[in-house]
């Protein structure tokens, strides 16, 4: 597929229908940007698995975190890579062993041919995208900063039942 | 909207930013007129003060009918984010204060508002920064003023008020070349008639006062963030590319990406600054640019047939309206702003400075007032007003001399500020 650009249905499908989510690279470092997209993720109902061979069964934000991809004891959906491109491929390959079902690489973060093998292995691919601005952009919060959505719509928005300032992109259970 | 469909202008300067209301279902955005907004819980607190998640704190910093404001602006200017301030000097500060350190430079086109002009070369020189001017009708004036202090380049895109048509495209290859951000005043414009950002603007700035507001009623300004500049590329931007001391040492570029701009003259300018808009003007210029694609188009419509029927009066000297066949920007406007010149324009009478405060003691429709961009005409003669602070050299330079008269055209009938018009040249 296409990865210059995805359409709001193919991110926002991701979004909805997955809530484990490994993330590799993650910081204990509360002024790096995975620190803030871990943070903001654990306050949106997503379960998200800190993934740093550095810090290893150390614990962040509540989260034990994991030198690996590996056994969590619960099927990971989204494998959410917060390291250099061309650390991308190996951490896909990882990606397909455990049976993820999307791999998603950060802003800035692009590796094609890491992308083909994900997809020829039937797995999701997106690249260079942030799931905290996608979701702020799809939910609506990143209005709030000024930022533009891209999304027009005439139908209320969604709240998240933890709190007047978080809004959902699906009706609480 | 279905996905592939990319809505069009007129659809953005209605829907843009605004959704109902989540608690009340109100289709048309509220003034949340409050100072505060309370906190899910202490975390959340934290959370919003370390910028780490999206939402309101103070309405000094953030209000949510400015901010459905600021999404609209952006979204008609195909950029990343805006930010809307209580004035466009407002927006020019916060801007500057974000870019330059004491002792830097930026490049300034000496046909700008008369106000601008001020700023820059009084106001901000008590913070250390200083402009170099450039003439907007030759890039290599621009490029001849670059040293390794530069830190900007601003141009106005209509140039206020001598109808001059900036060629926005060859000052932007200056400054690509010079590796700084173009900033681009599309006030007199609108990005109805100028989208600046497909013509390398890389920071919009706007007088929200003028045609986007459209009524006369409000003061405010805005910053768009194109989301085009590399923050990261040089490190001449510390306060984007370097870790940010109000902030627990993050990097301002790093973790906003192409809306960091945005982002830091909010949380750095406009907090430690402080000129935040009212959510009652952001109201009011919310509700005018509903209808800016029309009113903008009756403007130019207008213009146009009064500047043709002031070149054919014996009692004037020159129309300057990009406009006009003829007119030396006319291929100029014909390339960056074909649905029209805009509203605003400058003509020069025969008999001079006398001749000037004549005619504007004696028109009865045309009000004779400081502002442009309004439903109704407007009139002035910048040398006694506007531009009256300025050498007769910078007058002249900037198109406001003795004999000029500014329009700007309002939404009435043509035919009656044509007779408005006619009677009061008549007793010049």
């Amino acid at each position: 597929m296409n990865h210059d650009s995805y359409s709001d249905v193919y991110i926002r499908d991701i979004l909805v229908r997955h809530r484990v989510i490994a993330m590799v690279g993650a910081s204990p470092k509360p002024s790096r940007p995975s620190y803030f997209v871990l943070k903001y993720l654990l306050a949106r109902d997503f379960d998200v698995v800190p993934v740093n061979p550095g810090h290893a069964r150390k614990e962040l934000l509540g989260q034990e975190i994991f030198g690996m991809l590996g056994d969590f004891g619960r099927p990971i959906d989204i494998v959410d890579i917060f390291r250099k491109a061309d650390a991308a491929l190996a951490i896909t390959q990882d990606a397909i062993a455990i049976r993820a079902t999307v791999v998603w690489m950060q802003l800035g973060v692009r590796n094609d041919e890491a992308a083909a093998l994900a997809e020829a292995a039937g797995l999701k691919v997106v690249m260079n995208r942030c799931p905290k601005i996608e979701y702020g952009r799809l939910s609506g919060e990143i209005g709030w900063a000024g930022v533009n959505s891209r999304v027009l719509s005439s139908k209320r928005p969604l709240l998240n039942n933890k709190g007047v300032q978080k809004r959902a992109l699906r009706p609480a259970n | 909207m279905s996905e592939e469909r990319q809505p069009g202008f007129n659809t953005l300067a209605i829907h843009a930013g605004a959704q109902p209301d989540p608690s009340t279902g109100a289709r048309v955005t509220p003034i949340y007129q409050t100072t505060s907004f309370v906190f899910d819980d202490v975390d959340h607190a934290a959370a919003l003060f370390n910028l780490e998640t999206f939402g309101n704190i103070y309405t000094r910093i953030m209000n949510p009918t400015q901010a459905v404001l600021e999404e609209r602006l952006a979204a008609l200017e195909g950029g990343a984010a805006a930010l809307a301030l209580a004035s466009g000097h407002a927006a020019q500060a916060v801007i500057f204060h974000t870019l330059l350190e004491p002792g830097d430079e930026f490049i300034a086109a000496h046909q700008l508002y008369g106000g601008s002009m001020n700023q820059f070369s009084q106001a901000f020189a008590k913070f250390g920064w200083q402009v170099r001017w450039a003439d907007t009708t030759d890039a290599e004036s621009f490029r001849a003023a670059v040293t390794p202090k530069t830190k900007a380049i601003f141009v106005e895109s209509i140039a206020n008020p001598g109808g001059i048509i900036t060629d926005i495209a060859a000052i932007s290859a200056v400054a690509k070349e010079a590796g700084v951000p173009l900033i681009v005043d599309n006030t007199l414009a609108t990005p109805y008639l100028t989208q600046a950002k497909e013509h390398g603007a890389d920071i919009i700035v706007h007088s929200l006062t003028k045609f986007l507001g459209g009524h006369g009623n409000s003061i405010g300004g805005a910053i768009v963030d194109c989301g085009t500049f590399d923050w990261m590329a040089s490190g001449r931007y510390p306060t984007l590319s370097a870790p940010c001391p109000s902030y627990h040492g993050i990097t301002l570029a790093e973790t906003f990406g192409d809306f960091a701009f945005a982002i830091a003259c909010r949380v750095l300018g406009l907090r430690d600054l402080g000129p935040a808009i009212s959510p009652f003007n952001a109201f009011l210029i919310l509700t005018g640019i509903e209808t800016l694609p029309l009113r903008m188009q009756r403007h130019c419509d207008n213009a146009l047939q009064v500047a043709e029927w002031l070149s054919a009066h014996d009692k004037i000297a020159w129309v300057n309206y990009a406009g006009l066949p003829g007119n030396e920007f006319r291929a100029l406007a014909e390339r960056y702003c074909p649905k029209g010149a805009g509203g605003v324009f400058t003509f020069g009478l025969k008999g001079g400075y006398d001749a000037g405060i004549a005619l504007v003691s004696n028109v009865e429709l045309f009000s004779h007032l400081a502002n442009i961009g309004d439903t109704r005409s407007l009139i002035i003669h910048p040398a006694s007003t506007t531009h009256r602070q300025l050498s007769d050299e910078q007058r002249e330079r900037a198109g406001a001399g003795s004999d000029v008269v500014r329009l700007s055209i309002g939404l009435e009938d043509v035919d009656d500020l044509i007779a408005d018009l006619d009677q009061a040249l008549a007793k010049v």
